[in-house]
């Protein structure tokens, strides 16, 4: 038998052996007890998702009727309404920090790329879910092109509503992570997200940043804004929301 | 019905319970309370229930609960839902880990089949389902294993049978506390918190 001394000394051990099994360094927590569940939760899940699966992909006859829109539906900024009225015609994503071309592009540069539609499950932390089509381009298309420098790890993202949140590489580069233009078969309409929203299909909702304005890449996330890697951390929202 | 179950609870007295059965007990007592509380704190921001994949705001609902929607209190919910989960899941390991390398489940010669039956459900049936169920509402996981969502016929029918896994769970609690005290609550207390040595 076993005795409990080994029992005890065995589960910090396996903890230990999941985090060792993830390279890569853990996500930017808000201290308190709360950062070791949360750490446990991401090695859990970095092991689980090693080979990079495709969050599940619906039938078209699966959307949901009327996806519902919260927060933001229909940014104040007096640029973003111009933008809006010239049908984005004149809107730009930048693009800066760790890369070797920074610069602007438009949503026809963005919609030059191919594009990838993708039927998927949005879940709200709020305990709703509903599926919806989405056409985009992929991030990784956008990164290749600008040039990421070897030493980025963090894609941090700024929207016109003043939300800002980030990703790390591996999820920044997942097939179904897009820069989503489309939904439904149409443009993406104002009250999700318009021009350009973030498609995460493997967190939680609060992570597909709406009307996002720019990107810029980044080693480290302690010297962006607060320093904790996302608006939402400050709330009580992790930054990694795969749950 | 209560003179069996004294007479049982007496011969469980006697066998004292181990000192990994009492961490556990108050371990997962702990847990429980932390995970039914932020529970009730997530649910509040959309107590609405569906079956299958898909539920939101004007989409039916299979029920709802009449409580008052609170969008406010899911970031510190969900944050001690998932650190008392966590531990619910170590403790759980070392407790059915010992109880299997000590033949504890078969060793239950004192109680009533009642009580056999809905211990071991607790354990093997209705705590992995909860674990399972909660897992199923993470796109994370589904990813990675989306039989799960096929398990539980989509994230809202998972989401549905949470919670009401989670009502059971809450109704065997009280079953449980109502005993203890049925069948001499300081007796029962000792044991499980200094097995009757005091």
């Amino acid at each position: 038998m076993i005795s409990r001394r080994r029992w005890l000394a065995g589960a910090p051990a396996a903890g230990g052996l999941l985090l060792a099994g993830c390279k890569e360094s853990l996500p930017p927590t808000y201290g308190s007890l709360f950062g070791l569940s949360d750490a446990l939760t991401f090695a859990a899940h970095r092991l689980l998702l090693r080979n990079q699966p495709l969050a599940r992909e619906f039938r078209r006859d699966q959307i949901s009727q009327h996806f519902p829109a919260i927060n933001t539906t229909n940014p104040a900024d007096r640029d973003y309404q111009q933008l809006r009225a010239g049908h984005f015609a004149d809107w730009r994503l930048s693009v800066g920090g760790l890369v070797t071309s920074p610069g602007e592009l438009s949503l026809a540069d963005l919609k030059a790329f191919p594009s990838r539609t993708q039927v998927t499950l949005h879940c709200c932390e709020q305990g709703w879910s509903a599926i919806a089509e989405w056409t985009g381009v992929q991030l990784s298309r956008v990164l290749q092109a600008v040039g990421t420098e070897p030493r980025a790890r963090y894609v941090v993202f700024y929207s016109v509503d003043g939300w800002w949140d980030s990703l790390d590489m591996f999820d920044a580069l997942h097939p179904q992570t897009l820069l989503a233009y489309g939904m439904n078969g149409g443009d993406l309409p104002v009250q999700h997200g318009a021009p350009v929203r973030l498609r995460v299909e493997r967190q939680l909702g609060y992570k597909n940043l709406k009307y996002v304005a720019g990107i810029k890449l980044t080693d480290r996330l302690d010297d962006i804004e607060d320093g904790t890697g996302a608006n939402g951390v400050a709330h009580g929202y992790p930054w990694y929301a795969g749950i | 019905m209560l003179e069996p179950m004294r007479a049982a609870t007496a011969a469980i007295a006697k066998m004292r319970h181990s000192a990994i059965v009492r961490a556990t007990h108050w371990i997962n007592a702990l847990c429980f309370v932390a995970l039914a509380v932020s529970g009730v704190a997530i649910l509040i921001a959309h107590p609405r229930f569906y079956w299958g994949w898909t539920g939101y705001f004007d989409t039916p609902a299979a029920f709802e609960l009449p409580l008052t929607v609170d969008l406010d209190q899911t970031g510190w919910g969900r944050n001690l839902h998932f650190l008392a989960a966590w531990i619910t899941v170590f403790n759980g390991l070392v407790y059915v880990g010992r109880g299997l390398l000590a033949r504890h489940f078969l060793g239950w010669h004192g109680y009533s089949r009642l009580q056999k039956l809905a211990y071991l459900g607790v354990v093997f049936v209705l705590l992995p389902v909860m674990t399972l169920s909660g897992l199923t509402m993470s796109p994370g996981v589904t990813a990675a294993h989306p039989e799960l969502f096929d398990l539980f016929g989509g994230r809202q029918s998972a989401r549905t049978i949470h919670f009401l896994l989670g009502n059971l769970l809450v109704v065997f609690l009280i079953g449980h506390v109502a005993m203890t005290i049925a069948t001499g609550f300081g007796r029962n207390m000792r044991a499980m918190i200094t097995a009757g040595d005091a």
